[in-house]
């Protein structure tokens, strides 16, 4: 496909493993403008001025050619976020008024020890999850271990009923399998692909509305009931279920990818698996590495220029749709030196993995507890981890970038 | 023999020094640890001696007039993590008291001499005293600088005082007075200008404060000053004299009248140090009386008067947490490197502030602005964001619970871009420019937290004095 740009290269499936050295091509025109006039950021410092800057929306409501919201067109990329805008796909003062009601449940100053005190009961699944292994020669890190913890703990925060996993865990993987904003959306498996994810999305949407209808009746543990019964900054019944998904969505699919992509990059480096070994303290910068190197969020579509925008020597027109790449920012050499090596004592680290700006990762502090626990004892506890098959299958979704399965093959797991 | 490139020679000295070389900070606060781990990081290996006149190990001021208060932690509580190990000569609990350039010695006060081939000069500031030597004796008046001084004005408003009076109403003495009224007590705030935060956020901002200080039940008084202060008859403050002649019971008092550079100490000594501290160039290598650069004195934090280039060269003094930490990395690059790897020391000034439910943010030097925009959110509803201008030119922002916006507005100023800034695309305030409302600065107030102080590195035509309550 050689008339395809760096860009629309960088979404094709066969390119989920290794975008990395379109991205770099891409860096060459720091903003740019593709065929359908979209403009993809892909330097550092040019996202973190796009995520800073008042003239640039996140609600795709405010683009011009925005379809109603009585419109269905499944293939849209935007249409999830029509029809139910959340406070990613919002913007200030609604924004803020949200995030504020659903920071209240979750952090401080009003809920200060919720995701300390997750901790023990992260360790604990972690212990669990490792010693299942034990006995076993070859293990899959993403079903036997990255996925079981962000779930269980998503779950135990917000509320929802461990026992529902197996339903939402289908209906969110066919929604993400339904998204493509590649070239490859419109043949005919794409377009059955998006079908079947926009339904997946009706059932997810139709279960957390009951589920909220439950606590509304009679309270219950966690953020969800918390936010349904809230005396103070109360959120309409729309307004809860699109953020309801946002974070059963966000609060797991992400943190699974976190935990699975750090483990391949370590058996992917063994300097650093041996560093991290011999001072495991580092897990701290380490995780915070590992969110540069191999970013969850690989980039965000749902922004517009509301003006004109000046940047980099062009012009953002004013509708235009506005992609930033965080994951190419992150290896942007003019701000991250030796941007592809991993580097767990890398100075002034400040990566996009968790965005930047008011959209700031909402779970960061939740997603690196679990990170920092699940690897640090991943790395304590396996014996001799080799990687099966690299690089391993990965999952559709070109956003939310992770493997299916990354197979590895071990000699025991210590206690 | 070959004749060694002056290069070479340059990298030979600075090799020699950084093992060899003897460096004395004087300051173990926020800027004098950080200098000493920089100095660490730059490879400094040779005998490190750090002098502060408190006896603890260092230790974060911002809680002191926030957390602390409230009781949340204690005040011995906010010990300063280490970045890393500092291997150093500690000297706690003893002040300095001298400087000789000639001999190169510090004098402490047991009159001991600490020898020195570079100094750091990181002795800050310190809270302004009750003016009124007697009255200051009054048990229940406090200033707040220190972990002591917090510790015994925590203690005093778990007590549950009938009235606490707060006189200035910076940031310190807002912030007190936000405590004060988190903890259920009355309080009244005495402020000689005409609004809270004038000085250093001007009259726009300040009437915003002034509402914000009112809706949470303080009763704040401005344009007024105290004249005086009574006790009982077992020395205990019990009220206050207002200059409008009005009288206030109250059992506690907070001075918050603003700082004093810890100067004193250098006085005889020949560096242009004053009463905005001590003049350096724009590598924070002190300036002596005539205004030749020193070689070997060094001065970082509160107590640094440099030139900025942002601010037309004009010296800047700044009371900012991160002025101390960025300053300190500088000055200890500095003091172990010789011509070109010298750095410039330019932080574009950021503060931040926590009271009534709000956090305040600003960047650049809002007292250089002359008018303000509101540029993003709603001031009724205290989330926004400002710009200040200066002769068509961003010259700094400030938010009210609106700070990851600020990112936004750095840049621009970084640049001198221009005023007012492009209109944001939603939440804005339709609202044009207005004088940002600065007070005369011929006019004494409380003491602002960024201060232009002309261009004479040596301040001998320095006139302005502070007047006494």
């Amino acid at each position: 496909m050689a008339d395809l740009t760096p860009w629309q290269q960088a979404l094709l499936y066969e390119n989920r493993a290794n975008p990395y050295p379109f991205y770099a091509e891409l860096r060459k025109t720091p903003v740019s403008r593709q065929p359908d006039g979209t403009y993809v950021v892909s330097t550092y410092r040019e996202i973190v001025s796009i995520l800073h800057d008042p003239r640039v929306s996140s609600d795709p409501r405010k683009r011009p050619n925005a379809p109603s919201a009585a419109e269905e067109t499944a293939s849209l990329p935007t249409s999830t976020y029509v029809r139910e805008p959340s406070m990613i796909t919002s913007d200030p003062p609604e924004h803020d008024r949200v995030r504020r009601a659903t920071m209240r449940h979750f952090g401080p100053p009003h809920t200060p020890d919720l995701v300390s005190s997750q901790e023990d009961g992260i360790k604990r699944i972690v212990t669990d999850l490792l010693d299942k292994l034990k006995g076993k020669t070859r293990i899959d890190v993403v079903n036997e271990f990255a996925y079981p913890l962000p779930v269980s703990v998503i779950c135990r925060v917000l509320g929802v009923p461990e026992e529902d996993e197996k339903r939402f865990h289908n209906w969110i993987e066919a929604a993400l399998d339904g998204l493509d904003l590649g070239p490859e959306a419109a043949s005919e498996e794409g377009q059955h692909r998006a079908k079947l994810g926009h339904q997946a999305r009706q059932e997810l949407s139709t279960y957390m509305a009951e589920l909220l209808e439950r606590y509304a009746e009679q309270p219950g543990p966690g953020m969800l009931s918390a936010m349904v019964n809230s005396v103070d900054e109360r959120l309409s019944r729309g307004e809860l279920l699109s953020n309801a998904q946002l974070l059963l969505f966000a609060g797991h699919e992400t943190t699974v990818n976190l935990i699975a992509h750090s483990i391949l990059t370590l058996l992917r480096h063994p300097h650093a698996l041996e560093k991290l070994r011999r001072r495991p303290e580092l897990i701290v910068p380490g995780v915070e590495e590992f969110l540069r190197f191999e970013s969850s969020v690989q980039f965000w579509p749902t922004r517009t220029a509301l003006e004109d925008i000046e940047i980099a020597g062009t012009t953002i027109p004013k509708g235009a749709p506005i992609i930033v790449l965080y994951a190419s920012g992150n290896r942007d050499p003019s701000r991250f030196t030796n941007p592809d090596q991993v580097d767990f004592q890398r100075e002034h680290n400040e990566h996009l993995g968790y965005s930047g700006g008011i959209h700031l990762c909402f779970g960061g502090p939740l997603a690196r507890l679990e990170a920092q626990i699940a690897v640090g004892e991943f790395v304590r506890r396996a014996q001799n981890p080799r990687l099966v098959v690299d690089p391993p299958p990965y999952r559709h979704n070109q956003i939310f970038r992770g493997p299916r399965h990354v197979l590895v093959d071990i000699d025991g797991v210590q206690d | 023999m070959s004749a060694t490139s002056t290069k070479e020679k340059v990298a030979d000295l600075v090799a020699t020094f950084k093992s060899t070389g003897r460096l004395v900070i004087v300051g173990a606060s926020l800027a004098g640890l950080r200098a000493a781990e920089a100095l660490r990081k730059e490879g400094f290996t040779g005998p490190l001696t750090i002098i502060g006149d408190e006896p603890e190990e260092p230790y974060d001021r911002p809680p002191l007039s926030k957390q602390v208060l409230k009781g949340w932690v204690p005040a011995d509580h906010t010990k300063l993590p280490r970045v890393r190990q500092v291997d150093a000569e500690w000297r706690l609990g003893i002040a300095a008291t001298g400087l000789d350039r000639v001999t190169k010695q510090v004098r402490l006060a047991n009159d001991e001499q600490v020898p020195y081939d570079r100094l750091l000069i990181a002795t800050g500031t310190r809270a302004r005293e009750w003016p009124n030597a007697r009255e200051a004796a009054l048990e229940g008046l406090y200033t707040i600088r220190t972990s002591t001084d917090a510790a015994g004005l925590q203690k005093a408003l778990a007590a549950k005082p009938g009235r606490v009076l707060v006189i200035g109403a910076g940031f310190i003495g807002s912030e007190v007075a936000s405590v004060c009224r988190e903890l259920g007590l009355p309080v009244t705030v005495v402020e000689r200008g005409s609004a809270p935060l004038v000085s250093s956020l001007g009259g726009v901002i300040g009437a915003i404060a002034a509402e914000m200080q009112r809706d949470h039940g303080v009763d704040l008084r401005t344009g007024i000053g105290v004249k005086s202060l009574e006790g009982d008859g077992k020395g205990h403050v019990r009220r206050a004299r207002l200059s409008d002649d009005s009288v206030v019971e109250c059992d506690v008092v907070l001075a918050s009248l603003g700082s004093i550079r810890n100067t004193e100490w250098l006085e005889g000594s020949g560096l242009a140090a004053g009463f905005w501290g001590v003049g350096c160039d724009a590598g924070l290598r002190a300036f002596d009386i005539n205004g030749v650069v020193t070689d070997s004195i060094f001065v970082v934090g509160d107590i640094a008067r440099f030139p900025h280039v942002l601010y037309e060269y004009q010296f800047l003094v700044l009371e900012h947490w991160d002025n101390a930490v960025l300053g300190a990395e500088v000055a200890a690059h500095n003091m172990v490197s010789l011509e070109p790897d010298r750095w410039p020391h330019l932080p574009l000034p950021s503060f931040w502030s926590g009271q009534f439910g709000v956090n305040i943010k600003s960047v650049g030097v809002c007292p250089f602005g002359n008018e303000i925009i509101f540029t993003q959110g709603s001031v009724k509803e205290r989330r926004f964001a400002a710009a200040y201008g200066h002769r068509g030119r961003i010259v700094a922002a400030v938010t009210f619970n609106h700070g990851k916006w600020l990112e936004h507005y750095a840049p621009q100023i970084e640049r001198s871009a221009p005023f007012p800034p492009p209109p944001a695309g939603y939440d804005r305030p339709e609202v044009k420019p207005v004088p940002a409302e600065f007070p005369d600065p011929r006019v004494p107030t409380s003491i602002p937290d960024v201060i232009l102080t002309g261009h004479d590195p040596t301040e001998r035509g320095a006139e302005f004095r502070a007047r006494i309550y």
